[in-house]
């Protein structure tokens, strides 16, 4: 029987490699056009890089979903890092920490269809993304 | 118990539920006639009880969301996407459904006796059940008609905005109408895939026929026309009528280097000169 | 670890992307050309990316700093045969890799090196080959 969710750990550069693959594997599962599994794929790439790199370590927690009959691939990076102090910062285009944190937030939030970041100084990030067929 | 009573009787009476059944949709539905054949109508009813009948022993409230009900989620799927495709209504497409009460409630008033408890449980159970099944099926109807509106929407946009070849390694794409972000995708996607396909190294995006400029338009140009010089092949703006100009300047949007040119045949006249002179080093 | 191969093909250095790059061996690539640059007075780099099924903001800063190292080292670069599919992407990200050349191909590639470094062009205009 078919996997409907799953996990992958993001602590180490190499776990970053395997969750782009699993993405695409994933997306490819769902039948998604080349350029929509690219993008998510990218957005992968971003997201968990950044749990990696700025979140000292997390988890992509993965999902097959659907809504209206319409199916979709829902992606949540969850770290246990130091958080994010100026959402609003953050999330403008161009910005930087200082270690790269601005263009892969906003930019991952074009690459898909929805995009839901939550975050607490000293209680970690997570970021979900939702992209439909 | 009421669900074993439900399996007896759509065990017992197949046969004679799917006739009755047939008979059914064959007077609701006249205008069936010709688009389905009755040879489909009767593997569709019989399939549909067999696994009605499979999957009511866990029928409750009406709910079909179990994984019990999933083979006959798919089968009313399966059944409402081709029901598009012939051309039928979603009312039409629901009727199969609501058309095998007749037959049911008949086979349960003859099991149920003179029993009005059981008689009236079951046909409730029945009813809910069957009500869902058919919103299913209208449901699925309404999601493949979209479907099939989307691609139909698609070829189309694909079509109004051909890739033309000018000349070797030379494409043309006149666009035409309003520029919006879904024509733009479809533009980009089809637009890039050509030029990997001829190998061309110019394109030209005449924009005579799109009646404004705004912002929003001006964007959806500028990622065209960065996704193709990302690729390697160089643009040329053609169609630029002052007015264009005025406000591409006003906006203060960047067009990166990119030639633009009034019309299309200054435009081809420059990237023939291109391709010329790559020719000649 | 593994590297990513430099070939030398007379004065140009050739990088074939093939792989699925960890951000560890971007970053050595990104070393080994420098050093290989400055050893073997190399006046251009072709990075074929053709083979990429995706290009992320890591992967196309190192790409632009590669261009933008090989400049000051005295060459010029052309990344080569990107994926439609990773274009659309890369400017949906918001990427759009200014002062980096490209070209469709390694012909058209090597042609737009050898236009470049004869002082044709200007490498820091947006240049296409």
């Amino acid at each position: 029987m078919t996997q409907l969710s799953g996990e992958a750990p993001l602590r180490s550069e190499h776990d970053v490699v395997l969750a782009r693959q699993l993405v695409r594997r994933l997306t490819l599962e769902l039948g998604f056009s080349l350029v929509d599994q690219t993008k998510m794929v990218t957005a992968t790439s971003e997201l968990a890089r950044n749990a990696y790199t700025y979140g000292r370590g997390g988890t992509l927690h993965w999902e097959f979903v659907e809504r209206e009959m319409r199916r979709g691939l829902k992606l949540l990076f969850a770290d246990e890092g130091p958080g994010i102090p100026n959402m609003d910062l953050a999330m403008t285009d161009g910005w930087t920490s200082g270690h790269g944190l601005g263009m892969g937030l906003t930019g991952s939030k074009r690459l898909v269809n929805e995009f839901e970041i939550d975050s607490k100084v000293g209680g970690g990030t997570r970021v979900t993304i939702v992209r439909w067929k | 118990m009421a669900h074993v009573f439900m399996s007896n009787v759509l065990k017992k009476n197949t046969n004679e539920l799917q006739s009755a059944w047939a008979k059914e949709l064959a007077t609701a539905m006249p205008t069936g006639k010709g688009r389905i054949s009755a040879r489909e109508v009767e593997q569709q009813t019989t399939e549909f009880l067999n696994l009605l009948s499979a999957a009511i022993g866990h029928a409750r409230n009406g709910d079909i969301s179990g994984t019990e009900f999933k083979p006959i989620r798919e089968f009313l799927e399966g059944l409402s996407r081709s029901r598009v495709q012939q051309g039928f209504t979603s009312d039409e497409t629901a009727t199969f459904i609501f058309s095998v009460k007749k037959p049911l409630f008949q086979a349960i008033r003859v099991e149920a006796g003179k029993n009005a408890d059981v008689l009236a449980d079951e046909i409730w159970l029945v009813t809910q059940l069957l009500d869902s099944l058919g919103l299913h099926t209208i449901k699925t109807y309404q999601k493949a008609r979209e479907e099939i509106i989307n691609r139909q929407q698609r070829e189309m946009l694909e079509l109004s905005t051909p890739v033309v070849k000018l000349w070797d390694g030379i494409l043309a794409l006149p666009m035409i109408g309003t520029l919006d972000s879904a024509r733009t995708q479809v533009v980009m996607e089809s637009l890039l895939q050509r030029v990997v396909e001829t190998g061309s190294q110019i394109v030209i995006l005449d924009i005579t026929g799109v009646p404004t400029v705004d912002t929003l338009v001006a964007q959806h140009l500028l990622k065209t026309v960065t996704a193709l010089r990302l690729m390697g092949a160089d643009c040329i703006i053609s169609g630029v009528r002052p007015q264009i100009a005025q406000t591409i300047v006003h906006l203060g949007v960047d067009l990166q280097g990119v030639t633009t040119k009034a019309n299309l045949a200054d435009a081809l006249k420059l990237a023939l000169k291109r391709t010329g002179s790559t020719l000649q080093a | 670890m593994e590297r990513i191969p430099i070939l030398r093909m007379g004065e140009f250095l050739l990088v074939t992307i093939q792989v699925d790059m960890q951000d560890q061996l971007a970053l050595k690539l990104q070393d080994d050309l420098s050093n290989t640059i400055l050893k073997r007075t190399t006046r251009g780099v072709l990075i074929d990316i053709s083979a990429l099924e995706m290009v992320d903001s890591f992967i196309g800063r190192m790409v632009s700093d590669i261009s933008g190292i090989a400049k000051i080292l005295g060459a010029e670069t052309v990344l080569v045969g990107m994926q439609p599919a990773v274009a659309i992407t890369l400017v949906e990200l918001g990427l759009s890799l200014p002062g980096v050349a490209t070209a469709l191909d390694m012909e058209r590639g090597m042609a737009l090196l050898r236009r470049m470094i004869d002082g044709a062009l200007e490498a820091h205009d947006t240049v296409v080959g």
